[in-house]
């Protein structure tokens, strides 16, 4: 009975309060409150209780760009948010499409010793979009990767979109889409609406995400291969998704805490701290965001935790970085830097 | 009265806007003596920091701000953080050590004197000299000063005047400002431009919209056209100069269309042959010239009430006390 912890008066799920007591790295027993004993007390009273939340879709910047995120610091910023499970993206330096890349961020993962790391690998070699990285390779090596994504980029060329859905069923993996079309989106710097044309920045205009959702979908189902869509940001996006789901068609969604939270009108401010990709949308589409959400077309929540360096957003608009925090805790606002 | 920093057309209630174009009429009275120089600003410092190339414009800003005694620094920032070179913030701090009282940006970015202004960088005034594809007041006002002096006699605001924007509304700082401007000040703004070239969302601009320039001219008091850039064409916004000029072009054909009084304004500098021909661009119905004379007198306008010039020094003679 050593090292035993008591949850005390937490309400699982928001459910009636309870005592819970934790053995090791088991629940014991789960008790009227006010009824079970251990070594150590911790109290709950007016908290949620929930299992260990897993984020689909971070950017924990090792190997290359340290400075803005490390392995470790990122475990740490998770763990303080209530994760046991964080996916990190491709788009390191190193880009991470190799079984030694993916090995190594699954071994600092363990060192850290906080959240499981699980890295998600390239697609594409170099995520250049023009050949596909080995998967297989990244898929039967010590780090197990099962979800593939050149995020940051979208897969584009429709003919490699194919082929990865389907050369990736041979072990059960998962394609995450970053759906952008490059050439709708050139040089774009916010969402394209009334307000991008009053501001006189580039528009990223909703249909960029739609049509290459659009078109993933009819792919996965043409191909019966499974294909999860990153961070959906529009009302459009999530008509395809639903329309698709209801075909029975074979993909998962997700969509971020920023963009069931925060709207366009953010940007008049002209403040890099709500400069992301895909850039915060209209009112009308976080309200679809939510329905869908609450109706299961969206499946997840996963933040796209996208750290960067003080200086890369402490400057003007068309020079700031793009990316939100995510943790600490994910259902906050962005923190400020 | 105007606040701090002018960012945007959008901020100037019709009140400050004519008391902005009516400093400019009396300054113009003032700097047409013989000794062109006002002691308003005699030991305030003015900076023109200037990311993009402009002569004109910051020399413009700077003539004004001499005829005011301000001392004046002239910041050609040569590339922006964007290219790499010494950030915004960075040369912000700099300009603040010196203890600027003014900082005139132009900027590539949109937004950019926004960050100057707010991001607790620095104390003095801002004013946005051209940001992106954003703003440019001053050539707002000083189009709005042109337009009054000629269809107003010089005095009031701009109600019911017609006024034709043409050109590359969807990249033209000059179009935003003037829209706004124009349309708080009464006129009625009609925006000409193939669809290629009209931001997304323009039909919820304060002004009407056409794609045909012949149908808007028989009914304008000005027409203003826009310089199109050589770089458009790569983006495929319409097929060539040529196409574009004959569509768009205002030539004297074109410019018979218009009721006898009607001006044609064009911010500079012009495209001769594409969206302006020689005959209009030296017809005495282009106001061009008299623009670049007007913008001296707004920016000193703009300088003098944001700077918190005193109305009777207006009325001291010559140079100093």
């Amino acid at each position: 009975m050593s090292d035993s912890i008591l949850v005390r008066a937490g309400r699982p799920y928001g459910q009636e309060p309870v005592d819970i007591v934790i053995e090791g790295d088991r629940i014991a027993a789960i008790a009227e409150v006010g009824t079970a004993t251990a070594d150590r007390v911790l109290d709950a009273q007016g908290c949620v209780v929930l299992p260990g939340l897993v984020d689909l879709h971070t950017h924990l910047r090792e190997p290359g760009r340290e400075h803005a995120e490390t392995i470790e610091s990122g475990s740490q910023a998770a763990a303080l948010g209530g994760f046991t499970c964080v996916h990190a993206m491709a788009n390191t330096s190193p880009v991470a499409d190799t079984a030694g890349v993916v090995e190594q961020v699954w071994r600092r993962g363990i060192e850290c010793g906080l959240v499981d790391v699980r890295p998600v690998g390239a697609v594409t070699v170099g995520l250049e979009g023009r050949q596909l990285a080995e998967l297989g390779a990244m898929a039967s090596s010590a780090a197990a990767v099962r979800v593939f994504s050149d995020d940051g980029l979208c897969v584009h060329d429709p003919l490699l979109m194919r082929r990865a859905l389907e050369y990736v069923k041979a072990f059960d993996g998962v394609v995450a889409q970053h759906a952008q079309d490059p050439r709708l989106t050139e040089g774009a710097q916010m969402n394209e609406s009334e307000l991008s044309g009053r501001l006189g920045l580039a528009g990223w205009p909703a249909v960029a995400e739609e049509s290459i959702i659009a078109r993933d979908v009819l792919l996965a189902a043409h191909t019966g291969s499974r294909l999860h869509v990153c961070h959906v940001s529009t009302a459009g996006s999530v008509e395809v998704i639903r329309w698709a789901k209801s075909r029975g068609m074979p993909v998962t969604a997700e969509a971020t805490p920023h963009h069931l939270l925060l709207t366009e009108e953010l940007v008049s401010t002209f403040d890099p701290v709500y400069k992301v990709n895909p850039p915060l949308r209209r009112r009308a589409d976080v309200e679809a965001l939510r329905a869908a959400v609450l109706d299961g077309t969206i499946d997840i929540i996963a933040t796209d935790h996208a750290p960067h360096p003080r200086e890369d957003k402490d400057c003007e608009w068309a020079a700031a970085a793009m990316g939100m925090l995510g943790w600490r805790p994910p259902w906050a606002s962005p923190r400020r830097w | 009265m105007i606040g701090r920093h002018l960012l945007s057309a959008q901020d100037l209630t019709s009140a400050d806007a004519v008391r902005i174009l009516d400093t400019a009429g009396e300054l113009a009275t003032v700097t047409d003596r013989s000794v062109k120089k006002l002691p308003t600003l005699r030991g305030r410092t003015v900076v023109t920091l200037f990311f993009e190339d402009s002569t004109r414009t910051r020399i413009s800003f700077e003539l004004a701000a001499k005829r005011l005694s301000a001392d004046v620094i002239n910041f050609a920032a040569k590339g922006s953080s964007l290219s790499k070179g010494e950030s915004l913030k960075d040369t912000a701090l700099t300009l603040e050590a010196m203890g600027a009282d003014a900082v005139i940006i132009r900027h590539g970015a949109s937004g950019a004197p926004y960050r100057l202004a707010n991001a607790g960088w620095i104390q003095g005034s801002v004013i946005n000299a051209g940001d992106g594809t954003h703003e440019h007041p001053t050539q707002a006002l000083l189009d709005a000063f042109t337009l009054r002096n000629h269809l107003r006699a010089g005095s009031g605001d701009l109600a019911g005047a017609r006024v034709a924007i043409v050109g590359d509304i969807l990249h033209s700082r000059v179009a935003r400002s003037n829209v706004a401007l124009l349309r708080t000040l009464g006129a009625q703004v009609t925006v000409v431009a193939p669809p290629t070239l009209l931001p997304y969302g323009v039909h919820t601009w304060p002004c009407d919209v056409s794609y045909d320039i012949d149908d808007v001219l028989p009914h304008v008091d000005a027409v203003m056209m826009l310089r199109v850039q050589a770089e458009r064409m790569a983006g495929s916004y319409f097929p060539n100069e040529l196409e574009y000029s004959r569509r768009y072009g205002l030539d004297s054909r074109r410019m018979a269309l218009m009721p006898d009084e009607a001006i044609v304004l064009h911010p500079g500098p012009m495209n001769r042959g594409v969206e302006i021909s020689a005959e209009v661009a030296d017809s005495p119905r282009a106001v061009v010239v008299e623009q670049v004379t007007n913008g001296v007198h707004v920016r000193m306008a703009v300088l003098y009430l944001l700077l918190g010039g005193r109305p009777e020094e207006l009325m001291v003679e010559g140079a100093d006390r």
